[in-house]
């Protein structure tokens, strides 16, 4: 397994370089550049400027130069916020969207799993349709619905909790949640899915002819099996995070990087928006790796050689 | 008996103190501020969410009392010579930066001369070009920074020789360009000089903390000449890039102040928080800039005329923007320093006697409703845009059968199809630097480069409102400068459709928060009636 996920990790380098390469020239081919303003400056500052960050050199020396300082480790300043670098403004945003991922993730698959589990295991009677109306409304209604609507509930009308900003755990609970609820759905029908497929299988069948009690049956031998789906979608769910933490910040105001996203390109801020692009496929990547090496743990039947 | 009583004591002791209202809490005010700062450099940034928390953090010679009249800041005193050439500013003698260090006029030249400096590359540095050499210092036919002119004369007095009179000259120095600097720190952190920790400044507050996309705290500077009078001990800016989630926030008590206002709540906010909604008008002026570089426009001032006259901007400000916008008659805003607005002469016509001269200067021009005339309107992505570009086109259709089509493009790339002249008619703004007419009428020289999005180009023009630069007495270039925008309305080059407003929420306790024409509102002035 060692040999697999090295083999993976450096399979990842070549991947990173080719992004690299792409996005660099993609965002340096959208019209307009880091520096157009509503007052069109003159051109002797425009010229200044220009030299400031190098955007006079031809494109190719302006690639090697950027390329060589971000293999030691310099992602350049940002165009636009001037007074920080581009890996402050990284090393700053990256903790508040990943305390906001990683809850939403914990959230989405801890309820989903245990709504979808029980669902199943109560397959056709009230409870499950309930259930499974809820999940269709969770996936059907968009985040950014969700958000302001709960935000004006529970933040204005009763003020029980902070509207906007991160500070503390009562800042986080909104966010969260809006940002979890989707995948909290999707997960809650596979896990039924899968579980009403595990249900049938005969091991459960034999487990049952035993004297197994219901619960254990499900919680111990069952639920396992019925959550190699669930691993799978954990890959995707990820994507879906990220790019729904870039409506999320943008509502609720948090210092998190998935806006930088958005900002930096609307900005044509180069440097930002490569280094948040990097970021993103570095963590894809050895997000990918994880999922892929957790299969094994889960279903003994799955082998790397 | 004793040790009772030393007991019982100290019980009724505690208990009256409970009674004794605790120590003040600090007062701490939260403002809205649009977009993160770019930078808190002021040679490095230009928008107003920066110049917010620039104006809190410095003073210039000339400061803005609450209700942006000019007052004295880091001078106490200034005289101006007789050819309106030489200004000469006398420093208040107890300036001091927020380190002890005292204000002196070096510090004034030492920040003039950087921002000028080519290597600097500050993007608004043309705001000082009236200064003598400052011009050929940023481009760099200059070396000699002694040849440019600011000098001190000595620790206290500064002065400044411009290269033709300005009148807006002091107007032009509450800008942050004219801030002064403090060169030790600057020349000990480098670019870091803008850290909490590392910043010396010399107005009402320091910089404490700066959490990017979160929040930005200033404290109140004790060094400051008029510390006693500041009320607010803190003040945190927030940045709120959603205008929604802004008052979201103000409602549930987070904010005291914001920075907009979501125009489709407009009505829900007269209808529910009337006191709190401040809205007041702006120096700016919103409007549809006609390429007259190419056909049809060219050289046809009738068709020009007609598109102009067959808009409604009473409709277009009372049912789309809705924020007390004031329909547009002339480029300038009303309020500008000593000067008389300038309707043009259909502004006195009603809505029929309008469309009728439309229609005929539109068949005089060569169209009829068999011979429609085709044009692109161009904007930049929001949503009012949209709507104007819509009902605009609808004015056009119906009055007088124009086919016209909406292209909307991304900011970056509508300012490169705008500076190129890639358009046929542009939705535009301009908000003025200074208050004063030049500002709004000097985009359109003819060699202003790609500000003058029209291409517009009249010779008498050129020469009212260069000649009016060099004008003394103050009636004969207010004369000067009215007389060159009728020549400008007239050959409509440009079709103004509304002057700005802003627009806040303002809590009920804060006070000292004056309404004012620059929109600005320096937390000095500010303190809570809670």
């Amino acid at each position: 397994m060692y040999a697999y996920a090295v083999r993976r990790l450096l399979g990842a380098v070549p991947t990173i370089l080719a992004v690299i390469v792409i996005a660099f020239f993609m965002i340096r081919l959208a019209p307009g550049g880091p520096f157009d303003s509503e007052r069109a400056i003159p051109p002797e500052i425009a010229a200044n400027l220009a030299g400031a960050y190098h955007l006079d050199e031809p494109l190719g020396d302006q690639f090697v130069r950027y390329l060589g300082n971000v293999l030691a480790g310099d992602f350049g300043p940002s165009f636009r916020y001037k007074d920080y670098s581009v890996t402050e403004l990284l090393w700053s945003g990256f903790p508040v969207s990943a305390q906001l991922g990683i809850s939403a993730m914990v959230l989405a698959v801890l309820l989903g799993t245990a709504a979808g589990a029980y669902a199943a295991v109560r397959r056709n009677t009230i409870v499950d349709g309930g259930i499974m109306a809820l999940a269709m409304t969770g996936i059907a209604v968009p985040n950014f619905v969700v958000a302001p609507l709960l935000t004006l509930v529970l933040g204005v009308y009763l003020s029980l909790l902070p509207v906007g900003g991160w500070g503390g755990l009562s800042h986080a609970v909104l966010p969260v949640v809006a940002l979890a609820l989707p995948q909290v759905a999707y997960v809650a029908r596979l896990t039924r899915g899968s579980m009403l497929e595990v249900l049938r299988a005969d091991f459960i069948r034999t487990a049952r002819a035993k004297g197994l009690g219901a619960r254990r049956i499900v919680t111990r031998h069952a639920l396992r099996a019925a959550l190699l789906p669930v691993v799978s979608y954990l890959g995707p769910a990820t994507a879906a995070i990220i790019t729904g933490s870039v409506v999320i910040e943008q509502i609720f105001g948090l210092p998190g990087i998935g806006r930088y996203f958005v900002q930096g390109a609307l900005n044509r801020d180069y440097t930002l928006v490569m280094g948040v692009v990097i970021f993103y496929a570095i963590l894809i990547l050895l997000f990918n790796l994880v999922v892929d090496l957790l299969y094994p743990l889960i279903d003994p039947r799955v082998r790397y050689d | 008996m004793t040790r009772a009583l030393g007991r019982q004591g100290a019980m009724l002791a505690a208990t009256v103190l409970a009674w004794v209202p605790a120590a003040a809490v600090a007062a701490t005010v939260n403002l809205g501020n649009g977009t993160e700062p770019e930078s808190l450099d002021i040679h490095r940034s230009s928008g107003v969410s920066e110049a917010n928390i620039q104006r809190d953090l410095f003073e210039g010679l000339v400061a803005q009392g609450p209700d942006a009249s000019l007052v004295p800041g880091a001078a106490e005193s200034w005289t101006v010579s007789d050819d309106g050439l030489v200004y000469t500013f006398t420093l208040r003698q107890d300036g001091r930066w927020s380190n002890g260090d005292p204000v002196t006029a070096e510090d004034f030249v030492y920040a003039l001369r950087r921002g000028l400096d080519p290597a600097t590359a500050a993007d608004y540095a043309f705001i000082l070009y009236p200064i003598e050499n400052a011009e050929a210092v940023t481009r760099g036919e200059i070396a000699d920074f002694d040849e440019l002119g600011v000098k001190a004369l000595d620790d206290h007095t500064l002065e400044i020789t411009l290269k033709a009179p300005t009148p807006y000259f002091l107007d032009m120095l509450t800008h942050q360009m004219g801030y002064p600097l403090h060169r030790a720190s600057i020349e000990q952190y480098g670019e870091a000089w803008t850290r909490p920790g590392n910043m010396v400044s010399n107005g009402a507050y320091v910089l404490s903390e700066w959490v990017p996309q979160d929040h930005i705290t200033l404290t109140k500077n004790p060094e400051f000449h008029a510390a006693d009078e500041v009320q607010i001990d803190e003040v945190l800016y927030y940045p709120t890039e959603d205008a929604g989630q802004e008052l979201m926030r103000y409602r549930a008590g987070e904010l005291d102040v914001t920075y907009d206002i979501p125009a489709d709540q407009i009505d829900w906010i007269q209808a529910n928080l009337p006191d709190e909604y401040r809205n007041y008008p702006y120096l700016g002026t919103y409007y549809y800039g006609i390429n007259t570089t190419i056909a049809p426009f060219k050289d046809n001032k009738a068709l020009r005329q007609a598109l102009s006259l067959a808009i409604d901007r009473e409709l277009l400000t009372a049912k789309i923007t809705r924020a007390g916008e004031l329909p547009a008659y002339s480029f300038i805003p009303p309020g500008v320093m000593g000067y008389e607005q300038q309707a043009a002469d259909f502004a006195a016509m009603s809505k029929e006697e309008r469309i009728a001269k439309a229609q005929a200067l539109y068949a005089e021009a060569g169209y009829s409703p068999d011979n429609p005339l085709q044009v692109e309107i161009l904007y930049n992505t929001s949503d009012n845009h949209k709507k104007i570009a819509i009902a605009v086109a609808a004015m056009w259709k119906q009055a007088l059968g124009v086919q016209a089509n909406l292209r909307n493009e991304e900011w970056k790339v509508y300012l490169a199809s705008r500076d190129e002249k890639n358009f046929e008619v542009v939705r535009a703004s301009w908000i003025g630097d200074y208050n004063d007419a030049n500002t709004f009428l000097e985009l359109f020289l003819s060699d202003a480069g790609p500000m003058n999005a029209p291409g517009f180009n009249n010779a008498r023009f050129d020469e009212l409102v260069r000649a009016a630069a060099f004008e003394t007495d103050v009636a004969t270039r207010a004369e000067m400068l009215e007389e060159a925008e009728r020549v400008f309305m007239d050959e409509t080059a440009v079709i103004p459709i509304y002057h700005y407003t802003t627009q806040h929420m303002v809590k009920p306790y804060v006070k000292g928060w004056a309404n004012n024409i620059k929109d600005v509102h320096p937390t000095r002035y500010l303190s809570l009636d809670q």
